[in-house]
């Protein structure tokens, strides 16, 4: 039944005593064609990796269009899974081992040079003996192909097995491949039962018991054919815990955060965290306008902000792009409103599915006039969570935008986090309907803080007309240079009056050194692991992490100083420092590093990719070792490009 | 009107419930800054005299506007006011209702607003049918910009955008209104008419859904002729008369053209909404039965008590 492959060593599959490898974190992928479930097989993997207790990042395999044509390598779509004994903060480095329900599928993720040498590969293999001649030769050169490489491919009858069970072969094979990984894994079948029951919960009882039982044919497979066991360590956490996606957890944090509204328009990869809010705010009160379009989503947000407690709206770069106005008139007006942007790869329609971090310029600089706003990027799941219930107290108090820049690899990702403890002091209403003291202003600015309180419809004696217009204390449109001055300055004084309520942001590692590397967003953890390496290795490097990005936290110019040099890692398009014409005059640089150096006058330099998919630890790691190997008199030298790039 | 008396209004909501009574003063806000003879002049004295009828509370009662001539309006009232951006008037209104049911709210735009760079909302708002009044002051002409080409301008007239005379026959907002689906008021009126002004204004507010009215209105400045045969001559109006929709008994006299029209007929109210040499003043349509997105779509808030067990549950099914 088994057959074993010609690419590598021969080896027994078959064994009578399969071999346990034990091993602290191990790096599995499960690619399919899109629609054949392999996105379901490896959620549900995870989360039962990180019920039982072993650290999990997840990043979901997702092809640009929605029913790419079968058996291409461009429609691959799928889920991988790094578990680990201790914490696991980011997707790692090489792939070891892959469930492929195709080969096609699988050359895409060889290609992109992603698994480990000694990858073990699970392969579906009807494929070699398909009816249709092409797609024989196309098995035989994919795997001559893939023969390049020293992978161990077991070929695995997943669809004759699956057959035995159900009619239509593109159904079942997840679950059958979710069985195989439960035996090699040791993981627990009751939690993936549970988990399957979950994730068909909206379906019958009947598509329950048939998931059921082709999770159990792959595992009693994998125990009779398989001789690859792997064991991944699980501690049972010390606190209770939870574990989800980033953007179920701004779903939930807005409902903590005591969120009614949220007005949102269908944008990848934003939208799933709508689609929970919606489902939520049924029960929990409130609504989810699915508006007209992205302005109108923008103007229904603030329309209920500017009557009540601040509203929320959920979008994606392009969306973003066209709140550009409402934003602005946000600012103006001193509305409270709060905007989770989830960034793709831009310009443009760019990436949808794919992770970038470039909309941050936008986010600070996109309003034509001075627009100053609270930006905060969440770098964790759990921040993801936390990051509304800030937002909304900022927006709040501050009468201000707050923008929580998320992006597509927390949207997707899973990852446990400490179970969040909801506070009905989060949820508290900053609605008053009391009458006004005689003399109040709208805009009762404190001339020194800009702050202000805020008067809402139906208090009595309270009545005024916001404009976008400019406007003195009485919103009293006034176009006077001096009322302009005042005012404008009014509205970003509250920035400074925030940054002195901040901490500064935690050194990692030393708090000196030859080199910090800075971050923000969801590429925290592969830095910082970076970072342990390049420190286990001798060097002498740190790196900060900043989760406000406007105002930036204080602190740190002196921070900076403490190190010979500083570098941002992003996830946005810089110009490769050798690349022709390029200077270190006319160079443009990651969007932390322009913000930074505009702040602290520090020579700042950035290694920056934009390769659509989450950056792993080695490829900085490599950058690290190549920035401290440079000589310092050329602080714009080249920068030798690390595995991984685009 | 005393306040009781709103009772029958299904926005009554917006009616103090105290003694107080309101006076004009208690409505007007600053100086009007609109040209001398602009019809928007007219408009403002009927919405004050609407508000001074319905005993308003002004905290209760909030003005959302976009950007042009009209939409000044909301800062020479002393209600709540949003004078926000062009063409966007509508979203921020569905947002104040949508989460403050209980506030009365009334919407103005200008031709361009509501017809051109606002257009896909006004659609979409008259589809959602929430409970607000949606006055469209269509001067068919851009006049805060000076005299530029709206899509409510007359073919062939000349502005600075279309200097040889407007290309295109103009677009009709009652029509395209009463093309919506889920529309369930929409009528005319003219500013030089104030009786039937009025009149309309409250048929609008005692309305259970989206009331548009669209209010034909002069610019002296850019558009000094357009309906000036139409006021000096009566017999071009025709006022549509039904006890569903506008009765006004003291215009018989100078408006002749009476043509009784029940506004349930949606189909005689699009044949009426045609362009024809008369111009027709009073309500096309009326469907109180239209579903109001407010209705189908708003939960009311647990309590924080309540929510907090709520994600507590939730927090369990993602629990470890």
């Amino acid at each position: 039944m088994l057959t074993e492959t010609r690419a590598s060593e021969p080896t027994t599959a078959m064994s009578p005593a399969p071999t346990v490898v034990h091993c602290s974190e191990h790096t599995i992928e499960i690619v399919s064609d899109s629609g054949e479930g392999a996105q379901k097989c490896g959620q549900i993997f995870g989360a039962v990796s990180a019920k039982m207790g072993n650290g999990v990042w997840t990043v979901e395999i997702i092809p640009a269009e929605i029913q790419p044509p079968p058996r291409i390598p461009d429609g691959a779509s799928g889920n991988r899974i790094r578990i680990g004994a201790g914490p696991v903060t980011n997707w790692g480095d090489d792939t070891n081992l892959v469930v492929a329900f195709n080969e096609q599928v699988l050359l895409a993720r060889h290609r992109l040079g992603g698994l480990a040498d000694d990858a073990i590969i699970l392969l579906e293999d009807k494929w070699a003996a398909h009816p249709d001649e092409d797609v024989q030769a196309a098995w035989r050169a994919a795997l001559d192909e893939l023969a390049e490489r020293g992978y161990r491919i077991i070929f695995v009858p997943m669809e004759e097995r699956c057959l035995t069970l159900v009619d239509n072969p593109r159904k079942g094979k997840n679950m059958f491949a979710l069985g195989m990984l439960a035996c090699i894994y040791a993981r627990d079948m009751d939690r993936i039962r549970d988990q399957i029951a979950y994730a068909f919960r909206k379906k019958s009882e009947a598509v329950y018991a048939q998931n059921v039982a082709l999770l159990q044919l792959g595992y009693d497979w994998a125990q009779e054919n398989l001789d690859v066991r792997i064991d991944v360590p699980a501690t049972p956490p010390a606190e209770p815990m939870v574990v989800m996606n980033g953007n179920e957890a701004i779903g939930m944090g807005a409902l903590a955060a005591g969120f009614e509204l949220c007005a949102m328009y269908p944008i990848t990869p934003a939208t799933s965290a709508s689609h929970y809010l919606g489902e939520m705010f049924d029960r929990f009160g409130g609504v989810l306008h699915q508006a007209e379009d992205e302005i109108a989503a923008a103007g229904v947000a603030i329309g209920a902000s500017y009557a009540g407690n601040v509203a929320l709206t959920i979008t994606s770069g392009p969306g973003l792009a066209l709140k550009t106005e409402f934003i602005g008139l946000a600012v103006m007006t001193e509305t409270p409103l709060v905007i989770v942007d989830v960034q793709r790869g831009g310009p443009s329609t760019g990436l949808p599915t794919k992770v970038e971090q470039s909309d941050l310029l936008a986010v600070l600089y996109g309003q034509p006039g001075d627009a100053p706003k609270v930006v905060l990027a969440p770098a964790t799941i759990e921040e993801c969570f936390h990051a509304m219930i800030t937002a909304r107290r900022i927006a709040e108090a501050f009468r201000a935008v707050v923008v929580v820049l998320s992006d597509a690899n927390l949207a997707t990702g899973v990852q446990p986090f400490p179970r969040p403890v909801p506070d009905e002091r989060w949820m508290q209403r900053s609605f008053d309907q009391d009458a006004v003291p005689p003399g109040t202003t709208p805009y009762d600015w404190d001339p020194r803080t800009g702050l202000s309180r805020r008067i809402l419809p139906g208090q009595p004696n309270g009545m005024f007309t916001l404009t976008g217009l400019e406007h003195d204390g009485r919103s009293k449109v006034a176009y006077s240079g001096g009322v302009h001055e005042h005012s404008s300055a009014m509205r970003s004084r509250k920035l400074a009056v925030l940054q002195s309520m901040l901490l500064p942001p935690a050194v990692h590692g030393d708090d000196s050194g030859d080199l910090l590397v800075v971050g923000w967003g969801s590429t925290k953890g592969a830095i910082e692991e970076a970072v342990d390496r390049a420190r286990a290795a001798g060097h002498r490097v740190s790196s900060l992490h900043l989760t406000f990005l406007s105002p930036l936290q204080p602190g740190v110019r002196e921070i900076f100083a403490r190190f010979a040099k500083v570098c941002t890692v992003e996830l946005n398009f810089s110009d490769e420092p050798d690349a022709p014409f390029i200077t270190p005059e006319n160079r443009r640089l990651g969007q932390l590093a322009w913000l930074l150096r505009a702040a602290t006058l520090v020579d700042v330099d950035c290694w920056t990719r934009v390769p659509g998919e989450p950056l792993h630890p080695g490829a900085i790691a490599d950058a690290i070792a190549a920035r401290l190997a440079r000589s310092p008199s050329k602080p714009n030298d080249s920068t030798p490009s690390a595995r991984g790039a685009a | 009107m005393s306040a009781a008396g709103n009772r029958s209004c299904p926005l009554f909501c917006a009616a103090v419930e105290d003694d107080r009574a309101f006076e004009f003063s208690d409505y007007e806000g600053a100086t009007a800054r609109w040209c001398p003879g602009c019809g928007d002049h007219s408009i403002l004295t009927a919405v004050e005299r609407l508000l001074v009828a319905e005993q308003l509370a002004p905290e209760q009662t909030v003005f959302v506007s976009g950007i042009g001539c009209s939409s000044r309006f909301p800062h020479y009232l002393k209600t709540y006011g949003f004078h926000g951006i062009h063409g966007r008037a509508l979203p921020v209104a569905t947002g104040v209702k949508l989460h403050r049911p209980d506030l009365t709210v009334f919407v103005v735009m200008g031709d361009g607003d509501c017809t051109s760079i606002g257009a896909g909302h006004w659609l979409h708002a008259m589809r959602y049918n929430m409970r607000m009044v949606a006055l469209l002051l269509d001067n068919s002409i851009y006049g805060l910009t000076k005299n530029q080409t709206s899509p409510t301008t007359p073919q062939g007239h000349p502005s600075n955008t279309q200097p040889r005379g407007s290309y295109l026959p103009p677009l009709n907002p009652v029509e395209v209104a009463l093309g919506v689906t889920n529309a369930s008021f929409v009528a005319q009126t003219a500013e030089w008419v104030p009786a039937h002004l009025f009149a309309t204004l409250r048929a609008a507010y005692h309305h259970d859904g989206l009331a548009f009215v669209r209010i034909l209105q002069r610019c002296p400045i850019y558009m000094p002729g357009n309906y000036q045969r139409a006021v000096q001559y009566p017999d071009m109006i025709e006022l549509l008369v039904h006890d569903d929709g506008v009765m006004v008994p003291e215009l018989d006299r100078t408006y002749r053209n009476r043509l009784a029209h029940d506004p349930h007929d949606l189909n005689r109210a699009r044949e009426l909404a045609m362009p024809d040499e008369r111009i027709r003043l009073g309500v096309f349509f009326r469907d109180e039965t239209k579903v109001k997105y407010e209705d189908l779509r708003r939960v009311p808030m647990r309590t924080a008590a309540e929510r907090i067990g709520m994600l507590n549950a939730e927090l369990d099914k993602y629990a470890i």
